[in-house]
């Protein structure tokens, strides 16, 4: 387990040194100047106004709650309060066999519900050592795309909205749909999919998927070209968000913050190219990458990643292997739901499953997976049997939201709203 | 009748019609704000009461008179139930100055001459300055008796915004001014006599650009909502407010909204005059009216496409780059008027 995050460490500083001939290096000194004149005020004592951002406000995309401390409207000192969305979802977890756990993931994230389905299975899978048949890794690969596109989506909007603009926030969620049009046809549900199943997903591709999934993804680069026609080459956008939250590798480093944050800090760190998964090592993709380190470049990154998804998801429909969708191991993963009624060795398999659930070995793994947000990790103790003794989510928006004071101290309040926004942070992940 | 009588009766009569047909045009307004944000955002916007929905603001007032008022308990309670009033009646008050006909001249209705206006006054034009800086007071006023946070930054923004917005506004007003030769806004008309490139649009365009931003700064849209910015501060001064107190505020926006259209109209837009001499049958007031909502347009269009600024970015383009252009415009109109005029 320490192995797999010191090496993360110390791959992530080589892509910073690797990255192109002297990179410009973002605006820091400003941000410095900054923190330092916020320090000396407190020194000095001055009129501080405390004042509660939360658990109740239209920009704190659910229940997070900042306290904080504003000189005017110069933020001081911010403390954020986690927790109020808590659910125990890792307790949780302990009373579940492996199979049931896999829907309460969903509601981590629920933004990017299979990428935290896919997760948390790739860890199971570790554990158990399970071997997934190809053409389960590739519909993995597409469901997981099409996640980060949904999330992408939803995420400019709710940042635009922030910036004060509704009409955009529409626009986008009616492009959304397009996507989430897709999980219902794949997975029957739009928001929480439960789709992955250990050793696979749940269900082969439905008939006329392809079609569809081609469509949207020829029209999707159309309508991010778009976006960055209204939003990139904004004057007011970039006034708003150029050099603002100012966030550099060794601070993402520092808080483990990682995902577009991090990549928009010049580091080129995404673990579908560092530690592949899924169908990703088979797939031809960039990392992006921008070196500014603000609101600006997070907004640029994640529109380079929607343009990545979508060439990955088009590699992986053109690819397509043939084949089970579900791994053939009768004693971690569930059967082919249509040979349960024909096949009594499937139908054996499937109460053995249910009723009993996965016999993991005794053991400990530890997987992380680019998700959306950032690199989510599962951690998973097995005392054997079916269910695990303790289950551990490293989720990104936990991180990201506890490294808001080091974000945005030294900004102005709307500032504050613009970085929490750029950040992306998703409550149900956050609180778990 | 005798004439000072007529004039007395006129007087009456316009002062009660022109309140009762600013709060229709607000109804509307407030309808076509939101009929208009839906199609910007492929909704539909309201359809349930009355034919497309029309009747929503109605709807929408009655739902407000019928809430709890809520008032908070360590509020300044006086200076709270003052607030909305400060805010609401300054806006009405400017219509008074604001011609919407021909005024003097022969009598034309039933022997005595009606004149378009409720005052014909001197200094109009200071009077809607003064009156949009009280109204300010309304918005300060209300923050600062909430006892909210929230209420003390959005009443201390519009402050802010106010001074760097009245000034820049004052001083492009005052080019329209030179050329005018007067401070009423019957004899600004007077002087924008002809057809549409007669009227001062085209002499003030940029005094008329930056009266118009300042406006909008003026009336809390967006990008200049700051005071009420809703993902910042919850709903800035508004965030204590309920029921009618906090509908007092909505409508006294939209008033404003309309009141400043006229103003604007009647600067850079011939006011009541027709684009074209021969189309003055039509009479005045329509033409005035049809300039208002076009500008209502404007300002609906401008609130639901565009970004906010922050808080300091606005005031450097108050002081920066409004001051300055509208200065300029005002010591080159002021030359070019000695010169030529």
């Amino acid at each position: 387990m320490n192995d797999a995050i010191d090496s993360a460490t110390i791959h992530a500083r080589e892509a910073d040194s690797t990255s192109p001939d002297t990179p410009p290096r973002p605006n820091v000194e400003q941000l410095r100047e900054r923190k330092a004149r916020t320090r000396q005020h407190l020194e000095t004592g001055g009129d501080i106004m405390t004042i509660s951002m939360g658990p109740q406000h239209p920009s704190t995309h659910g229940v997070f709650q900042m306290v904080l401390d504003l000189d005017g409207e110069v933020i001081v000192d911010l403390r954020p309060e986690i927790g109020n969305l808590h659910r125990g979802v890792e307790k949780l977890c302990e009373h579940r066999t492996y199979h049931q756990i896999i829907p309460l993931t969903d509601r981590l994230d629920y933004n990017s519900a299979f990428a935290m389905n896919h997760g948390f299975c790739e860890a199971a899978e570790k554990l158990m050592g399970v071997e997934v048949p190809p053409r389960a890794r590739y519909i993995r690969t597409i469901a997981h795309e099409l996640s980060r596109l949904a999330n992408h989506i939803l995420w400019l909007g709710v940042h635009i909205m922030d910036l004060g603009t509704q009409t955009f926030f529409v626009i986008c969620f009616r492009d959304r749909e397009y996507v989430l049009d897709l999980f219902e046809m794949l997975t029957g549900a739009r928001l929480t999919h439960s789709f992955a199943r250990i050793g696979g997903v749940a269900k082969d591709l439905p008939d006329g998927f392809e079609q569809r999934c081609r469509k949207v993804i020829e029209f999707l680069p159309k309508r991010i070209a778009e976006y960055e026609r209204i939003v990139k080459h904004n004057r007011i956008y970039y006034k708003r968000a150029k050099n603002v939250g100012i966030f550099t590798s060794e601070d993402c480093y520092a808080w483990r913050v990682t995902g577009p944050t991090l990549r928009a800090a010049g580091v080129a760190r995404d673990l579908r190219k560092d530690e592949p998964y899924a169908a990703y090592d088979e797939v031809d993709f960039e990392v992006a990458v921008e070196y500014n380190a603000d609101v600006y470049d997070r907004f640029l990154v994640r529109m380079k990643e929607m343009r990545e998804s979508c060439k990955i998801i088009r590699q992986c429909l053109d690819g397509l292997p043939g084949g089970p969708y579900l791994a053939r191991d009768a004693a971690h993963s569930l059967p082919v739901k249509r040979d349960v009624l024909r096949d009594s060795a499937a139908m054996i398999q499937d109460f053995y499953q249910v009723f009993q659930g996965p016999q993991a070995p005794k053991g400990e793994v530890y997987r992380a997976i680019e998700v959306p947000k950032g690199e989510m990790g599962v951690y998973i103790r097995s005392e054997g049997g079916a269910k695990p003794a303790r289950v551990r989510f490293t989720t990104p928006s936990f991180y990201h939201g506890q490294a808001m004071p080091a974000l945005s101290i030294g900004e102005t309040v709307p500032d504050l709203v613009a970085i929490f926004a750029s950040v992306d942070v998703v409550l149900g992940d956050c609180d778990k | 009748m005798s004439d000072p009588v007529a004039q007395l009766v006129f007087l009456i009569i316009k002062a009660v019609a022109m309140p009762l047909i600013i709060i229709t045009m607000v109804a509307f307004a407030i309808y076509f704000e939101r009929k208009f944000a839906g199609f910007f955002q492929a909704r539909v916007g309201p359809t349930y009461l009355g034919p497309w929905g029309s009747l929503q603001s109605f709807g929408d007032v009655f739902k407000l008179l019928s809430k709890e008022d809520v008032i908070p308990l360590r509020s300044d309670k006086p200076v709270f139930k003052l607030a909305p009033y400060i805010a609401f009646i300054p806006a009405f008050l400017v219509m008074a100055v604001l011609p919407f006909g021909p005024v003097g001249g022969e009598p034309n209705l039933f022997g005595h001459r009606f004149d378009y206006v409720i005052a014909d006054f001197d200094a109009g034009v200071v009077l809607f300055l003064a009156m949009g800086a009280i109204a300010v007071y309304g918005v300060v006023l209300a923050g600062w008796s909430s006892n909210s946070n929230y209420s003390l930054l959005g009443g201390l923004r519009a402050g802010a915004q106010m001074i760097s917005y009245e000034l820049a506004m004052g001083f492009s007003v005052a080019g329209v001014m030179v050329m005018a030769g007067s401070m009423s806004l019957v004899e600004i008309v007077d002087g924008q006599k002809g057809a549409f490139w007669d009227w001062y649009w085209i002499p003030q365009i940029v005094g008329g650009i930056v009266f118009f931003i300042a406006s909008i700064a003026e009336l809390n849209r967006t990008p200049f909502d700051l005071a009420e910015a809703e993902q910042e501060l919850v709903a800035g001064h508004l965030t204590e407010y309920s029921g009618m107190r906090w509908g007092m505020f909505y409508l006294a926006e939209y008033v404003n909204m309309i009141v400043v259209s006229g103003i604007v109209s009647t600067l850079y837009f011939g006011g009541w005059r027709a684009p074209f001499e021969s189309w003055n049958v039509i009479p005045g007031p329509i033409w005035l009216l049809l300039k208002i909502c076009a500008l209502i347009f404007i300002y609906m269009w401008i609130r639901w496409t565009i970004f906010r600024y922050r808080y300091s970015q606005l005031m450097s383009i108050g002081w920066k780059v409004l001051l300055p252009l509208a200065l300029a415009n005002l010591a080159v109109t002021a030359v070019v008027v000695s010169v030529v005029g």
